[in-house]
């Protein structure tokens, strides 16, 4: 049924290609897993220093509410002159803590293994957890605001999501605001706000694929090092957001070039209908550079120096739109490569479009389903069969909050996510997480999770 | 009973219910410029952003409330603070739609410009259901603000003056601080705490920003607050003179501020203090 739903929704692809084999190694894509999906953000000590419930500014947590996303657009703060940590009691701590208990399946098929080296289905499941998110945002002072994302993976690996300073406010205008550090891209639809858990479910092929072959390694949905220059109107329903970020995708210690990528995002939002929120459409794009040659010592490259850059863009369009409680959010983006960081002397170029819809039947059930589908439209390498790479996404899940106040909150989380790839592993790494025995052959992966989110 | 007599208390009864219930429909709905809100589609609205703090109920019974300073208005009561209406008279829907745009500044409620207007409006209908005052009385007539007068020293000194005589000193303080002699033994119509407003806190005032929304301020007085009307202690003129004053306490480059410290670094020693040995001029 599952497969019928996604081939009646296979018109939507877009475009299709060239030909042929590939007799170049295809690199094993990028693997998202159940713990890099739920870092997201969605913080309880701002509810308990405003003393407003979660629901004030997340439609359905961690989804940003337009109230959340002027909260956060003016620097996490209400703007009532009381934002200023000196207001707080001293006992106060700008921080929250999340984590995911889950029972998980995940079923991937065609996953090449030693014993089947042809390829057989792999099943996984059982208990599991996300790792820990470590929130601290707030503010330092009326209009300087802070955050710091440390990171505690299931495997007891550490890391360092966000980490940031903002100015906000600059000349009394909210039009001017520059952040500097670590942080998430002003992405409309955030993958960090995601109401989405599940391994298959839990990144977008958008934000994240990269073709066979590929020596890029940007992804939209991955936080990045730089410096943001933001505005918004008083309401947020207007916003921009320009950024030069360097080329790491994150990566501190400056492993790349010297050159910066830009980002920027436009968005306006209209009070359109009686819906939970105004209409908003905004679109964004991304030009980057990658160095092709470094200097190296002792055969080791040398942080920094990377030169022959090359560039790769992404750019595309996103609406927020309200029908009553029902959210639709249409995201459509195109992407493509210099032939120089792909495995030909062609640019590969690919295509994305996705429906996600979420109906908050009140603040404490979200229903949600989601339909992405990618498309090459150009392979680095004739060799490179056309449909190679392509994916379908299909995700469902429900969410019930069991209660909703300003001091925590949590969630019971039902998510069933579907993946169909051509002749590449699934983004999520399940299975064996190397492609597939040929480049066209098909792999479905399956997750089902069943998850109490938490945060404190 | 004979037939007649009782259908005719029937009929009286049916109207008396229907007049009721009309006002009632009256209630459930909330009107500005176009937009027309109506309850049930506040209250669950109202669940999601307001009930936190005013309670399920509307009586100021939140989770949170335990924790606010100062406490959230007890929509039961039907007494708002900020009016464009006479002290003791309900809001009109464009006042109670201008608080929740704007929220209070230095309390926790904030300003819920992001909603949309429809949304807005909705909450607006869905509050007024909270107290049987609304289907009983109408909101108040709007009080007329005079065109405001230019500000000049004299205008200001006059402002001093009635700050003095009016004794706004003894809650406000002599800079405007809030730190009266009066200021710690304030309590609003709960019996709660409630500091009078701090001229340095900056741009906004309880009720809005604007000249207009100070005068406004203390011609309607704060209901619910001890901040009262001087609605009949106040002409026009010395209302605007007022308002002109207490520009100068604020931290700010407004042009009464520009105009008074030009004229108080040459004439300063020459005004008497303001306070309780002072005589503001």
């Amino acid at each position: 049924m599952v497969k019928r739903f996604l081939k009646a929704a296979a018109p939507l692809a877009t475009l299709v290609c060239a030909a042929m084999t590939p007799d170049r190694g295809s690199m094993p894509a990028k693997s998202y897993t159940a713990a890099y999906a739920a870092l997201t953000s969605r913080i309880p000590a701002f509810a308990r220093k405003y003393g407003l419930r979660c629901s004030a500014c997340h439609t359905a947590w961690p989804e940003l509410s337009a109230f959340g996303q002027r909260f956060k657009d003016n620097g996490y703060q209400l703007g009532n002159d009381r934002d200023s940590p000196i207001w707080q009691n001293n006992a106060y701590w700008p921080i929250a803590m999340r984590t995911t208990p889950q029972y998980r399946v995940e079923n991937t098929t065609n996953q090449v293994t030693v014993a089947s080296p042809g390829g057989k289905t792999i099943t996984q499941a059982g208990f599991d957890l996300s790792g820990v998110d470590f929130l601290l945002l707030g503010t330092l002072y009326k209009d300087i605001t802070f955050g710091l994302v440390p990171t505690l993976d299931a495997d007891g690996t550490t890391g360092l999501e966000a980490a940031f300073v903002r100015f906000d406010n600059l000349g009394n205008s909210p039009w001017a605001n520059l952040k500097v550090g670590k942080f998430e891209l002003d992405n409309l639809l955030s993958e960090k706000r995601f109401t989405w858990l599940s391994s298959n479910g839990g990144f977008l092929y958008a934000y994240h694929y990269l073709p066979v072959g590929s020596a890029n390694n940007f992804g939209f949905g991955d936080n990045q090092i730089g410096a943001e220059f933001s505005g918004h109107s008083i309401n947020s329903y207007t916003r921009y957001s320009v950024a030069l970020l360097t080329g790491d995708d994150g990566e501190p210690g400056l492993p790349g070039g010297k050159s910066v990528d830009a980002m920027f995002t436009a968005s306006r939002a209209f009070a359109i209908g009686s819906g939970l929120g105004p209409q908003r459409v905004g679109v964004f794009g991304y030009l980057g550079h990658r160095p092709t040659v470094f200097d190296s010592s002792g055969g080791a490259p040398i942080p920094g120096t990377g030169s022959a850059n090359k560039s790769f863009v992404r750019f595309g369009a996103t609406a927020q739109l309200w029908v009553g409680n029902l959210e639709i959010i249409p995201l459509v983006s195109h992407a493509s490569d210099d032939a120089a960081l792909g495995p030909g002397a062609d640019k590969p170029a690919w295509n994305t479009a996705l429906l996600e819809a979420h109906y908050v039947a009140t603040p404490r059930l979200l229903v949600q389903g989601r339909y992405e589908v990618m498309r090459m439209s150009k392979q680095g390498d004739p060799a490179i069969p056309s449909t190679q790479g392509n994916a379908d996404a299909f995700a469902l899940g429900v969410r019930a909050y069991p209660f909703m106040f300003s001091r925590d909150g949590m969630a019971l989380h039902a998510e069933f996510a579907m993946t169909k790839t051509i002749g590449t592993a699934p983004l999520s790494g399940d299975g064996s997480g190397v492609d597939p025995a040929t480049p066209t052959t098909v792999v479905w992966s399956r997750s089902l999770l069943l998850a109490f989110d938490f945060a404190f | 009973m004979r037939p007649q007599t009782r259908w005719l208390t029937l009929s009286a009864c049916g109207a008396v219910l229907l007049c009721g219930g009309a006002v009632r429909v009256v209630a459930q709905e909330a009107h500005v410029d176009r937009l027309t809100g109506r309850a049930a589609a506040g209250k669950p609205l109202y669940t999601r952003y307001c009930a936190g703090c005013h309670g399920d109920e509307g009586d100021s019974r939140g989770e949170n409330t335990q924790w606010i300073d100062p406490k959230p208005r007890d929509f039961t009561l039907a007494t708002f603070k900020c009016r464009s209406t006479p002290s003791g008279t309900l809001p009109t829907d464009q006042d109670l739609y201008n608080s929740v745009t704007r929220g209070f500044v230095t309390t926790n409620m904030p300003p819920w410009v992001a909603l949309t207007p429809h949304n807005r409006i909705d909450l607006v209908a869905y509050i007024k259901t909270f107290s049987a005052r609304w289907s009983t009385a109408k909101p108040g007539t709007p009080i007329a603000i005079p065109p405001e007068p230019a500000p000049t020293v004299q205008g200001i000194l006059h402002g001093r003056e009635l700050f003095q005589r009016l004794e706004c000193w003894k809650c406000h303080g002599a800079a405007g601080h809030g730190d009266g002699p009066s200021a710690k033994t304030l309590t609003d119509n709960k019996d709660d705490p409630i500091r009078p407003y701090d001229f340095q806190t900056g741009t906004r005032f309880m009720c809005g920003t604007t000249n207009q929304d100070l005068y406004r301020i203390f011609m309607t007085g704060l209901d619910g607050s001890p901040m009262p009307s001087f609605a009949d202690q106040l002409q026009p003129a010395q209302a605007w003179d007022l308002v002109h004053f207490l520009r100068t306490l604020q931290p700010l480059k407004t042009p009464e501020a520009t105009i008074w410290r030009a004229w108080f670094t040459t004439h300063g020693r020459e005004l008497k203090p303001i306070g309780q040995e002072g005589g503001g001029q």
